[in-house]
């Protein structure tokens, strides 16, 4: 009875995983407990493509149990034996043609929201959008609110149901900023802005972190967002602008150098600062996506 | 003077961790055990003569899979280190350095320094038989090919007792991979432990191609040639179109690196994404090129314990050949997130879901191979029957994570790692193992305990399962990959710990191998049949261990499944062993020029590592003189005698008359 052990077995491993995968606490699984409408919709573009994918996948499971357990060699086994066996047309279109299917399926989908989930489109909303720009330094982040004038280290604050236009650069090895209850990340790279609309529709402390690794301390690039009322982001923006010291070049480069980092608040920040550290590194590579480009610039000596 | 040799000492080696200074005592213990042991047995000449210098490609092959396995023990310890660290949150164990240190060696360990050469020693202890050939078409090259691979993974795993590892992840992105924020010699250990070897993979595709082209047994047309030799086929053209990507991508980054050129850095115009583009041309086909030649060993097993022909054939060649093409046209789905744009990354979430379909249909021609069949389940097949469902999970997440948009949230996540490691420890490690074992009584010539093999491949299941599907949880709760710490705040305690109990029930499960192995050895039972599992494939009808030149008699094949369809007619009296004509056989001689060629090169390695042109300029200088020198020699090969093959013949237990 060594086949019957074989796949008692396996079907209790299953159960186990099964059991595993649905108890625990729910609350923890954070990319699929989206606030925002980009979360929202890349959550449900997941469970969408888990259904059509499970479509082919739990038959080929029931079939593979159930073919391993009919057609194992015993003593007085009444299944059918063709040793010979060894094409079927038909069979074959079957299982071409699933796959096909549901890869056409999950094909169309996805490149209707690659179109519509684009990082760098506009979020439909009635209300302004407010940008933040974000660099990326050996090992924090630099967030720079140039409507504002404000600027701020590893804790971003921003107004709830309002767009949020990151505009994402890196003057440290490329990371990759990502706030997974709001929306899917981006890379965060020298020479280039990148552009991501994120918008949070409830109030909240949501976690933040740097996605792509960046050598030594880099496990310590956890920032918090804070999606709060609009009156209490202004009156933050207000009270920072005036308890918190200026941030300057000589402050900025201080930052730049390697090490990890408190939360810090800076009531201004030199003009240019986040143009000047994208075409520090090559102008031609900014993609057309910053809008406020000065002349070429270096950051001086 | 006392001075500055310990100066030099304290950064040549790398010093000031208790784990390293035990690594160093256990190697200089194990050198010194295994050069006392070869001296008192008096084997020097016999290890030289039998292995150091041997063309034969199943004693290559077995040299191969010896040092896979060596590297499987070294990455998969490098693998406990880390699921110790992450045990649960704010470990003390290692610091950041080290963490990034252990994660890159074992990326780089595992596929190129294990399942690579696990991949190589199958094809050179099979592919040949299969086909019914002598050697493969170019047995001196094949033995450069693997002591290349040897040399330069002797020295990508030098740099864990001398200068320090490479940190920076298995594919090495620039900037972080470039001397302004990488200036150890670690990295220069990593480009040259890859290329050396590369060099040596490139000639083994390259070997296995023509092989598989030119010399099949008279009558073994394309489409009658055994699955497995049709995988190995699609995997080289892959092999051969890929790894010139890798030769070139990594000269450039040395360029950077040593010459001071400006290709992917910060400064001077260098883009880094030219790298990952270059790197990501040559990983993903990778890949393909380490899993299709599982998908060969599953066809071959299949078949053998549901003795019943495999089904599908014609379509199961198709789908190789569309994945091997397939695999070159995906490349960018590793940066969905670096902001090409809706048109890119729509083509290639395409492209890369379309791999789905000819996996998917090899999935059910592998079902319906069994399906009216009479399965029986011995190790191989105990391994290929639970392979499936995790294959098939895995596949289905490869799917999810090629929706571009939905990628957006399980990049760089554990979601991700879940994924790649169901795929390939499942996919390819478990597929190797699967042909190990099968392929075992003819490789060494006698079976592996199957009650051992049982346990073995029980824990490694549920230790893979344990290990990797709360990995797939932790990616949905926001963890990303390459962590060394994270905090009791982010919930991810539970799901770590039993991720790290599963971790090290594979390590049990390991040393269950290993002890089989051992086990198997003590207690074997010699195989007198040449056909322990009655079996369908030319390999199988020679004796085991296959003599020195395979077949005495060319085999002349006249069907799919040649062995099988003999062996029936044998059975119902149609054919009768035919008397044979013997006659000599040409073979190739032992060349020690592979093993010394591959020493010089790597001395030209470690010498542009640390800088030391007096080294490697003479290396390479050596190097050019070996290729001189044996392109010289002209006395490379003889005939092997008719009495001597009738003698071989009979101390196998076969009377050739």
């Amino acid at each position: 009875m060594k086949t019957s052990k074989t796949v008692r077995c396996m079907s209790f491993l299953f159960m186990f995983i099964l059991l595993f995968l649905t108890t625990g606490c729910a609350d923890n699984y954070i990319v699929l407990d989206p606030k925002g409408p980009i979360g929202e919709q890349q959550k449900d573009l997941m469970i969408l493509s888990t259904l059509l994918t499970l479509i082919v996948i739990v038959p080929v499971l029931i079939l593979t149990f159930v073919i391993v357990w009919r057609y194992r060699d015993r003593k007085g086994r009444k299944a059918k034996y063709t040793p010979d066996w060894e094409h079927s047309t038909k069979l074959e279109i079957i299982w071409w043609g699933i796959p096909i299917i549901i890869i056409t399926l999950i094909g169309i989908v996805t490149v209707r929201y690659t179109y519509s989930l684009e990082p760098s489109k506009p979020l439909e909303s009635e209300k302004k959008p407010i940008t933040i720009q974000v660099t990326n330094l050996d090992w924090k982040w630099l967030f720079q609110y140039p409507e504002q004038g404000i600027a701020t280290v590893n804790y971003v604050q921003f107004p709830e149901d309002v767009p949020v236009r990151f505009e994402v650069t890196s003057d440290a090895p490329m990371n990759s900023f990502w706030i997974p209850q709001l929306g899917g990340q981006i890379y965060a790279m020298s020479g280039m802005s990148m552009t991501l609309y994120l918008q949070a529709d409830e109030q909240g402390e949501y976690m933040g972190s740097g996605a792509n690794f960046t050598g030594k301390e880099f496990a310590k690039m956890f920032f918090t967002a804070n999606a709060t009322s609009q009156e209490d982001f202004d009156q933050w923006v207000n009270q920072v602008k005036h308890t918190s010291p200026e941030l300057t070049l000589d402050g900025y480069k201080e930052l730049t150098k390697q090490g990890t980092s408190d939360v810090r608040y800076f009531s201004a920040f030199p003009e240019g600062l986040y143009e000047m550290t994208v075409t520090k590194y090559a102008a031609s590579h900014n993609h057309g996506l910053s809008t406020r480009v000065q002349p070429p610039a270096r950051v001086k000596e | 003077m006392w001075e500055s040799v310990k100066e030099f000492a304290s950064e040549f080696f790398v010093t000031g961790d208790p784990l390293i200074y035990g690594a160093d005592v256990s190697i200089v213990l194990s050198i010194i055990a295994i050069v006392s042991v070869l001296t008192y047995f008096k084997k020097w000449g016999w290890l030289w003569r039998e292995w150091l210098t041997t063309v034969d490609h199943k004693k290559i092959g077995i040299m191969y899979i010896l040092a896979s396995v060596l590297m499987l023990f070294r990455g998969g310890v490098d693998a406990l280190l880390m699921r110790a660290q992450l045990v649960m949150p704010e470990m003390q164990f290692l610091s950041g350095d080290h963490y990034n240190q252990i994660f890159t060696t074992h990326g780089v360990i595992m596929i190129l320094f294990m399942a690579m050469p696990l991949m190589f020693g199958l094809f050179n202890v099979i592919v040949p038989l299969q086909l019914g050939a002598r050697d493969v078409a170019f047995p001196f090259l094949n033995a450069l090919s693997f002591w290349l691979f040897f040399s330069g993974a002797m020295l990508f795993n030098l740099s864990f007792v001398i200068g320090g590892s490479p940190d920076a992840g298995w594919l090495a992105y620039p900037p972080y991979s470039e001397l302004a924020f990488n200036p150890g010699p670690g990295q220069d250990f990593y480009i040259w432990g890859i290329q050396i070897s590369g060099i040596g993979s490139l000639m083994t595709g390259i070997n296995f191609i023509v092989t598989i082209l030119k010399v099949r047994a008279p009558g073994m047309t394309l489409m009658k040639m055994p699955m497995f030799s049709w995988s190995v086929l699609s995997s080289c053209i892959a092999i051969v179109f890929a790894f010139p990507i890798l030769t070139v991508t990594l000269a450039l980054l040395f360029i950077d690196r040593y010459l001071g050129g400006h290709f992917f850095t910060l400064d001077g115009g260098g883009n880094p994404m030219m790298y990952i583009n270059l790197i990501w041309m040559w990983g993903h086909p990778e890949v393909y090129i380490i899993v299709l030649p599982a998908f060969g060993i599953f066809s071959e097993i299949v078949a053998t314990f549901s003795r019943k022909k495999l089904f599908g054939y014609k379509s199961m060649v198709f789908a190789m050949i569309i994945i091997s093409v397939l695999s070159f046209l995906v490349w960018a789905h590793h940066f969905f997130t670096m902001g090409s744009g809706a048109d890119v990354n729509a083509f290639f979430a395409v492209t890369t879901m379309l791999i789905a379909i000819p996996t998917g249909v090899k999935v059910f021609n592998w079902l319906f191979t069994m399906f009216r069949g009479k399965i029986t389940f011995e190790t191989p097949m105990l391994w290929t029957v639970g392979i499936i469902p995790n294959f098939v999970i895995g596949g289905m997440t490869g799917v999810l994570l090629s929706v571009a948009p939905a990628d957006f949230q399980y990049h760089n996540s554990y979601f991700l790692i879940a994924h790649f490691h169901q795929v390939i420890i499942a996919g390819v490690v478990f597929g190797f193992f699967a042909g190990l074992y099968y392929w075992w009584p003819k490789i060494f010539g006698f079976k592996l305990n199957e009650r051992i093999g049982r346990w073995a491949f029980w824990l490694w299941n549920i230790g893979f399962y344990l290990c990797f599907m709360p990995q797939y949880a932790l990616g949905l709760m926001g963890m990303t990959r390459r962590l060394y710490t994270y905090g009791w705040d982010k919930g991810w305690f539970e799901m770590n710990l039993v991720s790290t109990i599963g971790a090290v029930i594979m390590g049990a499960a390991f040393l269950v191998q290993i002890w089989d192995i051992a086990h198997s050895i003590k207690h074997m039972k010699r195989d007198t049949t040449g056909d322990p599992w009655n079996a369908r494939t030319l390999e199988w009808s020679i004796p085991s261990p296959a003599p020195f030149y395979n077949f005495a008699v060319m085999p002349q094949v006249t069907s799919q499944d040649d062995w099988h369809e003999r062996k029936l007619r044998i059975e119902q009296g149609l054919e009768k062993p035919a008397k044979v004509e013997l006659e000599p056989i040409h073979m190739p001689k032992n060349s020690g020029i592979p093993i010394v060629m591959s020493m010089f090169w790597f001395f030209v390695g470690f010498g542009l590592i640390f800088d030391w042109l007096w080294m490697a300029v003479p290396g390479f200088i050596s190097v050019i003189a070996c290729m001189v020198v044996h392109s010289f020699n002209y006395d490379t090969d003889y005939y092997v005698t008719v009495e001597e093959i009738k003698r071989t013949e009979a101390e196998a237990g076969r009377v050739i008359t």
